[in-house]
């Protein structure tokens, strides 16, 4: 086949059925992996929730509500106690970009656990806060007595080895998180069937 | 048929596009941290590389030579778009840890050089031959490249672990790391290649 010549008529023709031919291609595939995609998103949603809120008390139903600026997530009882909550948290200081993080809170303001929901970063260093041993030694800890901050800052929390920023973003993170919760927990104490 | 084998193995070593050609640095050097990331990234771009070739190649007689390139580069980012959405929906943990570089691969060299010196002159069969052995060549380096890392950097190949944590050497999983083995296997491969010449 010979070359179209680079006519104008040519040239409009061919970029405009390229373009119109892809667009058409690419809204198909959208439509036939959007329902996939959400459904991804949900389930780690849900598994970040259930897991950080896992304390042996079955969980009777999870309403959602916002605590200050967060989203969260309020688990209650079957006799409508408030449970805890798992708030959803992020901080913006961390070495490379924002890292969001679940935290469960029981009702008390102790912290049960905290999951991991995005972060990126450094491989080896910083990446290391989804590891157990620096996210776990938070369970079980309160606020009151637990001062959130590094060791290096006057905290009780031990700094990941060579990745203080991302420990102190994390940190950072989860203190957010507990204060927020502290702050409108009242709110919610009893509440949950009242408005029904 | 001997001529086509060679468009197709010719990018697996010979001209392979990282090792010797030295194309599409940027993805190599950031996603190598581990093998199945970078040979999760090969393949991804294995798969532009193939379809690219296959679509421009047929629409070679088509397309004006004034606007090749925009005409290349929307073929190459539809298929890009492709492989993002499904790896998004079907393989999220991997999609996590590329997710930054799978747009990356639009302006990935290989992929318009390839485009641009190969299928826009060459029938669809040989097109496709080479987008796969390029994209199979691209992969082998990226994958090497990732055993070697993971294997000093986190003590594992493939996630199964090797060497206790306390042997890693954590450089190798950082950007230097990248540089450092990269140039090392640069090295290796010539000595091979002056030594078959």
């Amino acid at each position: 086949m010979a070359k179209k010549e680079s006519s104008l008529k040519n040239m409009l023709v061919a970029l405009f059925v390229i373009t119109a031919v892809s667009g058409g291609l690419l809204g198909l595939v959208y439509g036939m992996t959007k329902d996939a995609i959400a459904e991804v998103d949900l389930k780690k949603n849900q598994a970040a929730i259930e897991a950080v809120l896992n304390t042996g008390t079955p969980i009777e139903r999870i309403e959602e509500a916002v605590v200050g600026e967060l989203p969260c997530n309020l688990a209650y009882d079957a006799e409508g106690n408030l449970l805890g909550a798992a708030v959803k948290t992020y901080s913006n200081t961390g070495f490379n970009g924002r890292i969001e993080l679940m935290v469960g809170i029981l009702a008390d303001g102790t912290i049960n656990a905290v999951s991991v929901l995005s972060q990126s970063e450094t491989p080896g260093l910083g990446a290391n806060m989804v590891q157990p041993k620096f996210k776990d030694q938070f369970n079980g800890k309160n606020p009151e007595s637990f001062n959130l901050k590094v060791k290096k800052d006057g905290g009780d929390v031990d700094a990941i080895t060579a990745a203080t920023i991302s420990s102190r973003a994390f940190t950072g993170a989860v203190k957010l998180a507990c204060d927020s919760f502290e702050a409108h927990k009242s709110e919610f104490m009893k509440g949950g069937t009242d408005h029904e | 048929m001997s001529n086509n084998l060679q468009t197709f193995t010719k990018g697996l070593i010979k001209e392979n596009p990282i090792l010797v050609l030295l194309l599409g640095c940027c993805p190599t050097l950031a996603t190598t941290t581990s093998a199945i990331n970078g040979m999760s990234m090969g393949l991804a771009t294995t798969f532009v590389l193939i379809m690219s070739n296959l679509v421009i190649s047929l629409l070679k007689g088509f397309i004006p030579d004034k606007v090749r390139i925009p005409c290349f580069i929307v073929v190459i980012a539809s298929f890009v778009t492709i492989v993002q959405l499904v790896m998004q929906a079907y393989v999220p943990d991997i999609y996590e840890t590329l997710g930054l570089f799978i747009p990356l691969i639009v302006v990935n060299c290989i992929v318009l050089g390839r485009a641009e010196a190969f299928a826009s002159k060459n029938p669809v069969f040989p097109s496709i031959l080479d987008g796969a052995g390029m994209g199979l060549g691209f992969t082998l380096a990226l994958t090497v490249l990732g055993c070697i890392r993971e294997f000093l950097g986190s003590g594992s190949i493939f996630g199964m672990g090797i060497l206790p944590e306390t042997a890693n050497i954590l450089v190798f999983i950082l950007p230097p790391g990248a540089f450092i083995c990269l140039g090392f296997v640069i090295a290796i491969v010539n000595k091979f290649k002056k030594e078959s010449h």
